[in-house]
C-alpha cells in the first residue's frame, strides 16, 4: 500500500482532497440530472461509494506513514484562507468515514425511490455535499474552515432529514435538530474565541501554540463540551436525536448515526487533547459523569421504544454516551500523567467509535430494506420477516450482536478494552475517585447488559415470529445494489470483531500523537491474541474464541449425526397443548419494554389510560416519554414566547408609533453623544 | 502447545462433559432424598438423553434455520466456557483466549441466541419466555462481572487462571471483600440455572416458568443438546465459584501430575456443592417474578459493596 502510494507523487492530504472533491463533483451533477431518477440512483452514488472507498485507502496509508501535512487553500475571505491538516487523528476518523460512507452510497443507489419528496438529483446533491463537509470537518486546521465545514454538515444534514418535508413531523424534526445544532454551533465559536487567547489568530496552530491559565482552559473545555455534546446528543441536548433519525431516509440515519455524531468525538478529542496542553482531572469527571447518565438513559429509553427507528436513536445515544465516559476516563488519567492507561482508555474509546460507526449504520439501513418492503417503521406490525426477506435478517442478526457487545464481534471488543481499563483506576492517586470508579463499572456492566436486551427485543420482534399483519408475506428482499453495501458493512463488522490486533496498530499512530503512549508494541507480541497489558493481567483471542464455539457447534452436530440420526418431522407448534394460536398472542415490542419501564420507573414520564369495570370497550392505553421535554425544553419554550409576546407590543403596525420610536432613538443618541 | 497443556486441556473438556450431567443428578437426588421422594438414580440424566437423542425431533412448521441452529450454538458456548474455567488444572492452552469478562460475554451470547430461538416459533409461551430469561439476564449479568471484578482486583488480573493461581497461593485468611461476592455469587448461580427461588426446573406451571417456557418448542436431539447445555452451564458456574472463592486442589501449570489429585478434589466440592444447592432450593419458596429484579438488584448491590470493601479495606 505504502509503496503504491509513494510512486505517485500526490501526497496524502491531496488523494484526501481530491476523493472530496470528487464527491462534491457528484453533488454538482446531480444538480443538472434533477430528475433522471436512474442516472443518479445507478451512477452518482455508486462513484460516491467508490469515492468513499479511495478515501478509506487514502487515510489509511496516512496513518501508517504518520507524517502530518497542511496544505492552506486560497478559498473565502480575502486574507482568511482555509487551513488543512491532515495528522493521525484526522486520518483515523477520514478512515472511518470513507469505509462507512462506501457502504452506505451503495445501500442509497437501490434505496432512493421515485416520487419521494425531494427530487432524487437534489438528494444527492445535499447527501454528497454531507460527506464532503464531513471530511473537511476532521481535516479543518482553523476555526474559520472548521465553523464554515461545520454548519455545511449542519443544514445538509437538515435538509436530508426533511427529504419527505410534505409530513408535518417530519418538517418538526428537521426544525428540531436544525435549532439544537445552532445552540450547540455557538458554543463552538464561543470555544474557539476563548482558545485563541485574544490573539486574534484563528489558525489551531495559534491555539496550540497558546498556553491558557487553567480557568481559561477549563472555560474552552466546557464550552467545546456544550457545542459538541449538542451534536452528539448528551443529556440534556438529546432531544433532537429521536426525532430526526425516524424523519430521515435510512441512508441519511445511517450516516447521521453513524457519523456525523462521531464528528463531534472527533470535537471534543481534538479540542481537550490537541489544542489545549494540559487536562485537568475534573474534566475527565464531568466527561465520565455526563457520559454515564447519557448512556444509562439512552438504553434504558431505547428498550420501551415501539418504533425501530426510535429504538436505534435511542441506542445511539447510549453508544455516545459510552464513548464520552471513556474519553472521560482517558483524560483522568491523563491528569493525573498515567499515560499507559490513558492510552488503554483512549483506544477503547476509538474502536468504539470505529465498531459504533459499522454496526449502527448497518442496523439503520437494514431498518431502511424493511420499511421498503414492509412501509412499516411499528415494532407492533412486524414479525416474522426472516421468513421473506432471510438476506436481510442474517445481516440484521450480525449488527445486532454487535450492538448488543457480545463476542465475537467488534462491540465486545471495546466494551472489554473498557472495563480493562476501569479495572486500573485504584492506582489513580485520588481516594475519592478510587471509591467513585468501581460503582462507574457496575454501570457500564448493567448499560451493556441492557443493550443486549434492547437488541433481543429489536430482532425478534421485527424478524422471528409470526407476521401480525397480513400484508407482511409480501415482503421481498433487499435488491442488489442494497446486499452490497450491507456486505460491506458486515465485513467491517466482522473484521473488527475478529482482528482487534491488527485495528489497534491504526490506533496506535493516534494515541501516540494525543498522548504519547499506545498499545501497539504491546499488543503486536501476542499475534492471535489481544493482551492490552500482560498476558497474565488479561487477554482475548476473538479468533480461536469463534474458532472453538464452531468447532463444538460442527462436533456436536457430526456425532449426532454418527451415533443417532438426523430424522426431523415439521408440525403445528405445541405451546402446552394451547389451541387457536394467533399472532396477536406473542409477545409485543411494549410487552417487551413492561419490565424495563416498571423498574426504571422514575426514568419516565408516563402517562397511563385503564380502562374501567363497566366499559365495552376496554383500552389500555401508555405513552412514555422524555422527563427533559417538562422539565427543560417547554419551560424553555414557554419562556421565549412569553419575551417574543412582551417584544411583540412594540409591534403596533401604525406609522405614526414607528415614527415616534424613531424620533426617541434619536433623542437617546444625541443625549448619548453630548453626555461623553 | 506443549503436551501436558494439551493433555490437560482435552481432560477438563471431557470431564466437563461427563460430571455435568452427573452434577444435575446428584443436585436432583439430594434434593429428592431432602423432601422425603425417593429418588432417581446419578445417571438419571445420562438416559434421559440417550432417550432424546433417540427421538426424531418435531419442529414447527413455519421455524427458522436459527430455531434449529440454536441449540447447537448454545452447546457450543457452553463447551467453551468449560473448556477455558480452570477447574482441574490451571495449564489450560484455551484459557488465554477468554478471560472473565470474555466468560460472562460468553453467557450472554448463549443467552441471546436460546432466546431468539424461543421467539422464532411466535408462540404466547416462547416469546415470553424469552423476555424473563433476557430480564433476568441483564440484571444478573452486572452482577457477576462485578463479582468477577471483586477477585480481579485482588489478584489484579481478569484472567481465570492468574485469579486462581494468586487466591490459591493465600494464606486462609477470608477477604471481606471475597465474603460479599461469595453471596451475590449465590443469588446469580440461582436466578442463571434457573433455580428455586428465582424458576422451579421441575415446573410446567404456565404462569411462572422461565427456562422451561424458552425451550417449549424443542423435542427430540435439540432438546437433548439444550438440556446438556444447561448442565454444562450448571458446572461451569460451579467450578467457577470453587475457583473463585476455594481454589484449593487445583493443579497448577508446574505439576502435570496434580492432575490425578485434582479430579477427586473437585468431585468432593462439586459434591458439598450439589448438597447446598438442594438444601438451598428445598428451605425457600419460588418468588413471584417481579419480585425477581428486587433479588437480583440485591446480588447486584452485594457485589459492588464487595468492590469497595476491597478498594477500602486494601483488602
Amino acid at each position: 500500500m505504502n509503496e503504491f502510494f509513494d510512486l505517485i507523487a500526490w501526497g496524502h492530504l491531496e488523494w484526501v482532497l481530491i476523493a472530496i472533491s470528487v464527491w462534491l463533483l457528484i453533488g454538482m451533477a446531480g444538480m443538472f440530472a434533477l430528475r433522471r431518477f436512474t442516472l443518479v440512483a445507478r451512477v452518482l452514488f455508486p462513484i460516491g461509494g467508490m469515492t468513499g472507498i479511495i478515501l478509506f485507502g487514502a487515510a489509511l496509508s496516512s496513518l501508517f506513514s504518520d507524517v502530518a501535512s497542511s496544505i492552506v487553500l486560497p478559498v473565502g475571505l480575502p486574507q482568511l484562507p482555509f487551513h488543512f491538516r491532515l495528522d493521525s487523528l484526522s486520518s483515523y476518523f477520514l478512515m472511518i468515514i470513507g469505509a462507512v460512507s462506501a457502504g452506505v452510497s451503495a445501500f442509497a443507489a437501490g434505496y432512493f425511490r421515485k416520487g419521494e419528496g425531494t427530487p432524487p438529483g437534489l438528494l444527492c446533491l445535499e447527501y454528497h455535499l454531507f460527506l464532503a463537509s464531513m471530511a473537511l470537518v476532521v481535516l479543518a486546521d482553523d476555526a474559520y474552515a472548521f465553523m464554515v465545514m461545520w454548519e455545511t454538515m449542519a443544514l445538509s444534514s437538515f435538509f436530508l432529514v426533511t427529504a419527505n418535508h410534505r409530513i408535518p413531523e417530519v418538517r418538526r424534526a428537521g426544525y428540531l435538530y436544525l435549532l439544537v445544532a445552532h445552540i450547540g454551533a455557538i458554543g463552538i465559536l464561543l470555544c474557539f474565541g476563548v482558545l485563541q487567547a485574544n490573539t486574534g489568530d484563528y489558525t489551531f496552530a495559534n491555539m496550540r501554540a497558546q498556553h491558557l491559565t487553567p480557568v481559561w482552559a477549563s472555560v474552552g473545555f466546557v464550552l467545546a463540551l456544550f457545542g459538541f455534546g449538542a451534536k452528539a446528543g448528551i443529556l440534556p441536548l438529546h432531544i433532537w436525536l429521536p426525532e430526526a433519525h425516524p424523519a430521515a431516509p435510512s441512508p441519511v440515519s445511517a450516516l447521521m448515526s453513524g457519523l456525523m455524531l462521531k464528528t463531534a468525538i472527533y470535537g471534543v478529542l481534538r479540542v481537550s487533547y490537541d489544542l489545549l496542553h494540559t487536562q485537568i482531572w475534573w474534566w475527565g469527571v464531568l466527561l465520565l459523569a455526563l457520559g454515564l447518565t447519557t448512556a444509562i438513559f439512552g438504553v434504558v429509553f431505547s428498550a420501551v421504544q415501539v418504533d425501530m427507528k426510535r429504538l436505534l436513536a435511542y441506542s445511539s445515544i447510549e453508544n455516545i454516551g459510552l464513548l464520552f465516559a471513556g474519553t472521560g476516563l482517558s483524560v483522568l488519567f491523563s491528569a493525573y500523567g498515567m499515560k499507559p492507561m490513558a492510552a488503554l482508555a483512549l483506544t477503547a474509546t476509538l474502536y468504539h467509535v470505529a465498531s459504533h460507526a459499522f454496526f449502527k449504520s448497518l442496523l439503520f439501513i437494514c431498518t431502511g430494506a424493511v420499511l421498503h418492503a414492509t412501509s412499516e417503521r411499528s415494532l407492533g406490525k412486524l414479525g416474522g420477516l426472516i421468513r421473506y426477506m432471510p438476506w436481510v435478517a442474517w445481516v440484521t442478526l450480525i449488527g445486532v450482536l454487535a450492538s448488543a457487545g457480545l463476542p465475537p464481534l467488534g462491540g465486545f471488543i471495546s466494551e472489554w478494552l473498557l472495563l480493562q481499563s476501569f479495572l486500573f483506576t485504584p492506582g489513580l492517586p485520588n481516594s475519592f475517585l478510587n471509591m467513585l470508579i468501581p460503582v462507574v463499572a457496575a454501570l457500564i456492566a448493567l448499560v451493556a447488559a441492557l443493550a443486549g436486551y434492547t437488541m433481543v427485543k429489536f430482532f425478534g420482534v421485527i424478524f422471528l415470529g409470526q407476521p401480525r399483519e397480513a400484508k407482511l408475506s409480501q415482503a421481498h428482499d433487499a435488491g442488489m445494489w442494497e446486499r452490497i453495501g450491507m456486505g460491506w458493512l458486515v465485513l467491517g463488522c466482522i473484521t473488527l470483531g475478529l482482528f482487534p490486533v491488527q485495528f489497534i496498530q491504526l490506533i496506535d499512530p493516534v494515541t501516540q500523537r494525543l498522548i504519547g503512549a499506545g498499545l501497539g508494541q504491546q499488543v503486536a507480541d501476542g499475534s492471535w491474541l489481544l493482551v492490552p497489558v500482560a498476558i497474565e493481567r488479561a487477554s482475548y483471542g476473538p479468533v480461536i474464541f469463534l474458532l472453538g464455539v464452531s468447532a463444538s457447534f460442527a462436533l456436536a452436530y457430526l456425532l449426532v449425526r454418527w451415533f443417532y440420526h438426523g430424522r426431523i418431522r415439521h408440525a403445528v407448534p405445541w405451546d402446552c397443548g394451547f389451541p387457536c394460536q394467533n399472532a396477536r398472542m406473542q409477545d409485543t415490542a411494549e410487552g417487551f419494554g413492561q419490565p424495563i419501564r416498571e423498574i426504571f420507573a422514575p426514568f419516565f414520564h408516563m402517562e397511563k389510560e385503564l380502562p374501567g369495570p363497566f366499559d365495552n370497550k376496554p383500552r389500555y392505553r401508555v405513552t412514555v416519554s422524555d422527563h427533559f421535554w417538562y422539565w427543560l425544553y417547554l419551560p424553555i419554550a414557554a419562556i421565549v414566547e412569553r419575551i417574543a409576546r412582551l417584544i411583540g407590543l412594540l409591534q403596533q403596525g401604525r406609522i405614526s408609533i414607528y415614527l415616534l420610536y424613531s424620533f426617541l432613538t434619536l433623542i437617546a443618541v444625541l443625549v448619548v453623544v453630548t453626555l461623553r | 502447545m506443549n503436551m501436558p497443556g494439551f493433555l490437560s486441556q482435552l481432560v477438563a473438556i471431557v470431564v466437563a462433559l461427563l460430571l455435568a450431567p452427573i452434577l444435575t443428578g446428584w443436585v436432583n437426588q439430594c434434593r429428592a432424598w431432602m423432601q422425603n421422594k425417593s429418588a432417581p438414580g446419578l445417571f438419571q440424566p445420562f438416559r434421559l438423553l440417550h432417550k432424546l437423542f433417540n427421538k426424531e425431533s418435531v419442529v414447527a412448521e413455519y421455524a427458522s434455520p436459527l430455531f434449529r441452529a440454536a441449540p447447537y450454538i448454545v452447546f457450543g458456548c457452553m463447551l467453551l466456557a468449560c473448556a477455558i474455567i480452570p477447574a482441574l488444572s490451571t495449564n489450560l492452552p484455551l484459557s488465554p483466549v477468554a478471560d472473565a469478562i470474555a466468560l460472562v460475554g460468553l453467557f450472554a451470547l448463549a443467552r441471546v441466541f436460546i432466546s431468539l430461538a424461543a421467539m422464532d416459533v411466535g408462540t404466547a409461551f416462547g416469546s415470553l419466555g424469552a423476555r424473563r430469561e433476557m430480564l433476568i439476564g441483564f440484571l444478573a449479568e452486572p452482577a457477576l462481572l462485578m463479582v468477577f471484578f471483586s477477585a480481579s482486583l485482588i489478584s489484579n488480573s481478569t484472567s481465570l487462571t492468574t485469579i486462581v493461581e494468586t487466591l490459591a497461593h493465600q494464606e486462609l485468611a477470608i477477604y471481606p471483600s471475597l465474603a460479599f461476592a461469595f453471596v451475590a455469587f449465590t443469588m446469580v448461580l440461582l436466578a442463571e440455572n434457573a433455580r428455586v427461588p428465582v424458576d422451579n426446573p421441575a415446573t410446567h406451571l404456565e404462569l411462572t416458568m422461565i427456562h422451561e417456557a424458552l425451550i417449549l418448542e424443542y423435542s427430540g436431539r435439540h432438546l437433548a443438546l439444550i438440556e446438556w447445555a444447561s448442565s454444562l452451564k450448571l458446572f461451569a458456574y460451579y467450578c467457577v465459584g470453587l475457583a473463585l472463592f476455594f481454589p484449593w486442589g487445583i493443579a497448577e501449570a508446574q505439576a502435570p501430575m496434580a492432575l490425578l489429585f485434582a479430579l477427586p478434589a473437585l468431585i468432593f466440592k462439586l459434591a458439598i456443592g450439589g448438597v447446598l444447592l438442594a438444601f438451598l432450593e428445598t428451605i425457600s419458596a419460588k418468588m413471584r417474578i417481579f419480585r425477581v429484579p428486587e433479588f437480583l438488584g440485591t446480588a447486584f448491590l452485594l457485589a459492588v459493596i464487595g468492590m469497595l470493601i476491597h478498594i477500602l479495606l486494601k483488602a
